[in-house]
């Protein structure tokens, strides 16, 4: 009698079981690619310049004012590229004044300092660059995820990719256009004067003060879908930001039936501000700027207390409430561009699996009765092993919650083949052994340990390979690495294990062997 | 017992310089064909650009679906039929025109167009410059890191000898797998990457067969007089039978991925249907006639000096 057999029984009974328990119900616990069940991939890239200007931007206000409040006269506090300020003072006098309040703001380098003409530059250390870089790439994570779980999708992923990417995969979801528009929007959304002393005509003719800029209001008539750009001349200094927003929700338009607005409301520090905003403004024209656009200016007639705003601007009822979802999610810290989009459609999806699970079907099947006319009962043996191998295979894919794909699919495919090789090569060896004379047992025993070694090699560059693939691969090679790899550990656990186990079975048992059917 | 050989004893190893002919001559076809062909042509995986593939409800007109692309002046669009009469792929080069702007625009001309009946969007793909760039680099890294790998397992579990023997014979099968792309006129695309992978896994598993049994063989003593060439043609010959059924089983099953497949298994599995062949023949007459030639370029530096001791 072969040793260990009930304790080999029993494993095999275990790993059978477990793999069963793992793949039921199949529906649930086996994770379809986007390829296979239809849906959106992107991948963004985070301009992480952007939050870095933004950042400079707010440390040279901060500058100003710290400088001014010391009654240091400056002519120009400027950013200059995105991470330095260039300083230029009234007078030379000032400068070691000038300096000490450069010297609080600790994640700024002076550098270029000219004390002769009352020159300096601070320019952002490399720490605080790489902290802000990683931040707005994290946080851009943690908004996007909040707009889709506000959007309600199924499962979503959304994971960071590399340095500053941000990778999201909508499973069935089917309008990609507005999922980008959802997901992209920077939802910057800002507070502004209107500068009312310069007008329009002077500033397209470039006669603008510094402090002002150009900005449009953008009209889509709903007949012609024609677009009309309106320029409005605003200051540039931000009065209040979507960042002190509380709620944001979608109503009926009362003056415009047929379009839909966006009622906001302020926390307590945003609704203050806004209160002394109006208060002091009263008369002038208040500008709501959503990413740079201005989507209505109207005229401040009082103080507004209690900090609710709406905004307007001829929404249908969709753009109404996903600008409410982003609105509520806040802003991304840096704008993102569409690197990478794959949009599958439910029915290609469909497709695919079908095409594929005929075509890997199909091989099998001429595999296994390949092996049943060549090897006989060796073959049904192998036969059998390839179905527990497969089995494994499902099981281990979805114990890792590992995406099948249809590379995936292919991989598998291939994982038959290798599984095929393995028991090609015990086989030959055992027949080799047979004709040299050896008994049938002696036979099988030699057949399977000196195949053992060749099977370790063979598994074990392909494995080297499947692992580099994984590693260095990205998406559709890396569905195909994973069932390569989970398949050939498979392979070696059926093949050497538990073929060796039915042949211990089925011709262990007996005194003598006379011939066994291979 | 049914058997394909019984005790082969086929001189493989004596004609490997017809064989290093051959192979030489399937190369330079190949390499000729991508200079021929301006290199390979890289899909939009590699490139970047934009894919639209649409299944329209009746079989179109080409002819009308230019047309229609036309009228929106989006460039240079390639137009295929894409396995079904009904389905096409629309593939748009990148451009500095938003891609969102791009692809809204190809849907609303085909929609509009009322030649064309009525059309799903099956499948949007657009691929930035930089990702695509990056998937470049990657393809390259992949490679290189994976034929250092099994050069280093090799070297370790065997001889240098038959890790460098091995790598050419890999690459060998990766230029010759190539060649039939170009040849074909497929396009280099993520599939075709992943089928290159797999070919180099399946060329060096066939490899290793072989000189796994040499090994054994030499552990256990030579007969006096017997060559390392003909060492190496009595292991080639007893794994004779393993490397034929091996083949043909993962042969047929890739044959019926290329023909049942679908179009997108199609050209993976061409790949490994080529793949398939030339990783059996370069097992033999790239890795094994390699390493008897170099072993016998050894051997003779090491007994010509002798000869000089002898003669003084």
């Amino acid at each position: 009698m072969p040793r260990h057999l009930a304790l080999r029984i029993g494993l095999v009974a275990a790993v059978v079981l477990g793999s069963i328990w793992y793949l039921y119900p199949p529906k649930k616990t086996i994770n379809l690619g986007l390829d296979l069940q239809g849906g959106i991939h992107l991948v963004f890239g985070v301009e992480t310049d952007k939050a870095l200007a933004s950042q400079t931007d707010r440390a040279a206000e901060d500058l100003k004012n710290a400088l001014e409040k010391k009654g240091i006269g400056v002519t120009r506090v400027a950013r200059e590229g995105n991470t330095a300020i260039v300083v230029q003072l009234a007078s030379p006098q000032s400068w070691n004044d000038a300096v000490t309040v450069a010297g609080e703001f600790p994640n700024f380098e002076r550098r270029n300092a000219d004390q002769g003409a009352g020159r300096f530059s601070l320019v952002m250390n490399e720490k605080e660059v790489s902290r802000l870089r990683d931040l707005s790439v994290r946080q851009g994570v943690e908004t996007i995820r909040n707009r889709v779980d506000q959007f309600g999708v199924a499962e979503p992923t959304i994971t960071r990719q590399g340095e500053d990417r941000i990778l999201i995969q909508l499973p069935g979801l089917q309008d990609p256009e507005r999922a980008k528009a959802l997901i992209g929007k920077t939802a910057h959304l800002e507070f502004r004067l209107l500068d009312e002393r310069t007008s329009v005509e002077d500033a397209l003719a470039g006669r603008l003060p510094e402090t002002s800029e150009i900005m449009y209001q953008r009209r889509v008539d709903k007949e012609t879908k024609a677009e009309r750009k309106t320029p409005h001349v605003v200051h540039k200094r931000t009065l209040l930001s979507g960042a002190e927003l509380n709620r944001a929700e979608v109503q009926a338009d009362p003056n415009a039936p047929g379009n839909w607005q966006v009622a906001i409301e302020f926390n307590a520090v945003g609704a203050r501000i806004f209160g002394e905003v109006t208060e002091g403004n009263v008369g002038k024209h208040l500008a709501i700027i959503l990413d740079g656009s201005v989507y209505s200016a109207p005229r401040i007639n009082e103080r507004i207390p209690g900090g609710r705003a709406v905004i307007t601007g001829q929404f249908t009822v969709e753009e109404a409430r996903d600008l409410a979802i982003v609105l509520r999610a806040g802003a991304l810290p840096a704008p993102v561009t569409v690197l990478e989009e794959r949009t599958v459609g439910p029915s290609l999806g469909a497709d695919s699996i079908r095409q594929g699970v005929i075509a890997i079907a199909a091989s099998g099947l001429i595999v296994f009765i390949f092996m049943v006319f060549y090897y006989r009962l060796s073959g049904l043996i192998a036969d059998v092993a390839l179905v527990l191998n497969l089995l494994l295979l499902m099981a281990c894919m979805a114990a890792f919650g590992a995406t099948l794909t249809l590379p995936g699919l292919a991989g598998i495919a291939l994982t038959i083949g290798m599984a095929v090789d393995t028991n090609i090569l015990i086989f030959e060896r055992i027949r080799e052994e047979l004709r040299v004379g050896k008994s049938p047992r002696a036979s099988i025993d030699a057949g399977f340990s000196r195949a053992f070694r060749t099977i370790i090699d063979t598994h074990v560059t392909v494995l080297v390979t499947a692992g580099i693939l994984y590693n260095f691969g990205t998406g559709a090679v890396k569905g195909f690495a994973v069932s390569l790899f989970v398949g050939l550990v498979g392979s070696l656990f059926t093949a050497v294990f538990f073929t060796r186990l039915l042949f211990d079975l089925i011709y262990g048992g007996r005194r003598r062997l006379g011939s066994i059917s291979i | 017992m049914m058997e394909m050989f019984r005790n082969p004893d086929y001189d493989f190893i004596g004609k490997r310089r017809w064989a290093y002919l051959a192979s030489l001559a399937v190369i330079l076809i190949s390499l000729t064909s991508m200079v021929l062909h301006r290199g390979l042509h890289y899909d939009i995986d590699f490139l970047g650009g934009t894919l639209i593939q649409v299944r329209f409800e009746q079989p179109p007109d080409i002819g009308k679906i230019r047309a229609a692309l036309g009228k929106i002046g989006i460039g240079e669009s390639v137009i295929q039929q894409f396995g079904d009469p009904r389905e096409y792929i629309i593939r748009l080069p990148l451009t500095s025109a938003n891609q969102e702007e791009v692809s809204r625009r190809v849907q609303g001309a085909l929609a509009a167009d009322p030649a064309l009946g009525k059309l799903e969007i099956r499948r949007i793909e657009f691929v930035g410059p930089q990702v695509g760039h990056d998937l470049q680099i990657q393809a390259i890294y992949a490679v290189l890191v994976g034929l250092a790998g099994i050069l280093f397992y090799i070297a370790i579990r065997f001889d240098l000898k038959g890790g460098v023997a091995a790598v050419v014979a890999v690459f060998h099968d990766v230029i010759v797998s190539l060649g039939a792309i170009s040849l074909t006129n497929r396009e280099f695309s993520l599939p075709v990457l992943a089928a290159l992978l797999t070919i180099i896994g399946f060329s060096v598993n066939d490899t290793i067969v072989a000189y796994d049994r040499l090994r054994e063989n030499r552990g256990r003593g030579t007969p006096r007089g017997t060559t390392f060439a003909r060492q190496m043609n009595i292991a080639i010959n007893q794994t004779l039978s393993r490397t034929v059924l091996t083949s043909l089983t993962v042969f047929f099953s890739t044959a019926i991925l290329l023909f049942f497949g679908g179009k997108t298994l199609e050209d993976f599995a061409f790949v490994l249907f080529v793949g398939v062949i030339t990783g059996t023949y370069s097992t033999i007459y790239v890795a094994s006639a390699i390493v008897v030639d170099w072993t016998n370029y050894v051997e003779g530096r090491l007994r010509r000096p002798k000869k000089a001791v002898a003669k003084a």
